[in-house]
């Protein structure tokens, strides 16, 4: 069988690109040490001038804020609207339910750009109504990610359920439960990995969402992403090379642990 | 029944409310901004210069598409078939890339291809070239950019597809003295094709809607239909237009969707 393991030319090309896929991540470390104010290599004099100034810049703080508190609201607002639907498609199985899952899931399938001019269209409209859910509002962005990100939560939620034996809520039901008792008290507690899980991945969706907020803010409300789309457009920050070294850092701590819990738990396994 | 309809109707109100009305806002816009009439579509198909925009996102996607699909083939390829030790590594350089942020992969390769950045550096230091190789703001980069963008989207169609092959052919092949090359050309690769055409459809789709790359490394040199779009919203004016090109986009992408769930109806049945 050995035999037919990935030979020499195969590994050699996986290795370039390996090689491609990390060149971007390893280039911006000595960028971010550099002490000039443009995008620049660190000739001789290393420099900590664009981490400090991290932690210096109230406005980089500001976003940190803006961008945790819309992907916790639109986290929380997707996985509630999610698990309802789902719970509910799973309970009743409709004869549209194919449609209607295809329906929710658009915002995931079409391009971003639609997306985006759809939903800046939407908040412009409701700006001349209220200023709270509004474009360049917390709300109005809050309501933007949501509807971008709730696909992501009906996936995962429908694949949860798809494992939840349907014995248990028939049991429920005969026993005299009513619909409430069933959701609250025997589907939610049995799919909570499942939901717990959403939750993260809609976070980390809204986090790292620029398509949709580029087109929905300005100036008054700046996530994360927004305010180094700024950086980057206007002149090349060396701030956000930094701030790029702390996110790699973070994802790649995240992942390693991960595979190498996987990794040890497979060769116990095995 | 009555409790589980309220279950469903929030999400399809929602989404109802906040993405099908604005988006058929959208159309009826494409219509009737600034001229009732068909005169935005016409403008959309026939102006040169929205045209030669047009050419340039399907010719560089489909560039992107073929780059990002062939360098995913040789990865997954490892991920799924290498020895456990190697496995591990494969799947750290897919997923670590593939979990951070697009602006700092955007970033990266301006800090790696621009002027004063890694690249230029280097070859100057070792003598190679005398003044900066212009390696930003223009097509290649965008290639380059949006090519590592997706090659982790290509990778999982792949690696389901390579995971479904039945090892026992590969055994029988190689038993009956094939040799590795022919066992891979004529017996691995025909069996991956349906996983090949679903990676490079998927990654072709996610290519021609996309904003951030092109605009951050193309540096407004070789602008997509996506930031043409953008242009119209919010330098020039031009919302009907805008609305028609996303309502031809949207048909492009839902016929192509289509292609794709046919293919794999086709499969599964």
């Amino acid at each position: 069988m050995s035999r037919l393991h990935p030979g020499a030319i195969a590994t050699l090309l996986s290795a370039i690109v390996a090689l491609f896929l990390l060149m971007p991540l390893i280039a911006v470390v000595p960028v971010s040490f550099t002490s000039r104010r443009y995008l620049s290599l660190p000739d001789g004099k290393w420099s900590l001038r664009h981490y400090a100034s991290l932690f210096e810049d109230p406005e980089w703080g500001a976003s940190l804020l803006s961008s945790i508190q819309v992907g916790l609201l639109a986290s929380l607002c997707a996985v509630i609207l999610a698990s309802a639907f789902c719970i509910g498609i799973w309970m009743l199985k409709p004869r549209m339910a194919g449609l209607m899952t295809g329906f929710v899931l658009l915002p995931m399938v079409a391009p971003p750009v639609v997306s985006s001019l759809t939903l800046y269209f939407f908040l412009n409209k409701l700006s001349q109504w209220n200023s709270i859910i509004a474009y360049d509002k917390l709300g109005g962005v809050v309501l933007a990610h949501t509807v971008m990100i709730v696909p992501y939560a009906v996936v995962v939620i429908m694949v949860a359920l798809s494992q939840l034996d349907r014995r248990i809520d028939l049991a429920a039901q005969s026993m005299g439960a009513s619909v409430p008792t069933r959701v609250f008290g025997v589907i939610l507690p049995n799919i909570r990995f499942g939901l717990i899980g959403a939750f993260f991945l809609c976070f980390l969706l809204s986090w790292d969402e620029i398509g949709v907020t580029l087109f929905v803010t300005s100036v008054e409300t700046v996530t994360l992403p927004r305010r180094m789309w700024m950086g980057l457009r206007d002149n090349v920050d060396p701030a956000i090379a930094a701030l790029s070294v702390l996110l790699i850092c973070v994802v790649t701590l995240i992942i390693v642990l991960r595979a190498a819990v996987h990794f040890r738990q497979a060769r116990k396994g095995g | 029944m009555r409790p589980t309809l309220f279950l469903i109707s929030p999400l399809l109100l929602f989404l109802g409310c906040s993405y099908l009305l604005p988006f058929l806002g959208i159309m009826q816009l494409s219509f009737t901004d600034p001229s009732p009439g068909l005169a935005q579509y016409q403008q959309v198909l026939s102006d040169p210069l929205t045209l030669s925009v047009i050419w340039r996102t399907v010719r560089l996607c489909l560039i992107v598409t073929v780059v990002s699909v062939s360098c995913a083939y040789v990865i997954t390829l490892l991920w799924v078939r290498g020895r456990p030790m190697v496995r591990l590594l494969t799947e750290l350089c897919i997923m670590i890339p593939f979990w951070i942020s697009v602006l700092s992969r955007a970033f990266g390769w301006l800090a790696m291809l621009s002027n004063r950045g890694l690249l230029n550096t280097w070859l100057k230091d070792m003598g190679l070239i005398d003044s900066a190789i212009q390696m930003t703001r223009n097509e290649f980069a965008v290639v380059v950019g949006m090519s590592h963008y997706l090659i982790p989207f290509a990778v999982f169609p792949l690696a389901t597809a390579m995971r479904n092959v039945d090892e026992r052919v590969l055994t029988a092949a190689d038993g009956m003295g094939a040799s590795r090359l022919r066992v891979f050309w004529q017996v691995f690769v025909p069996m991956t094709a349906s996983g090949v055409m679903g990676a490079f459809l998927l990654v072709f789709v996610f290519s021609i809607g996309f904003y951030v790359t092109p605009a951050l490394l193309g540096g407004g040199q070789s602008v997509l239909i996506a930031e043409l779009i953008y242009l119209w919203i919010f330098q020039i004016p031009q919302w009907g237009v805008a609305a028609a090109m996303s309502v031809v986009l949207m048909i492009a992408v839902g016929g192509i969707l289509y292609l794709l769930m046919r293919r794999y109806g086709e499969i599964a049945q």
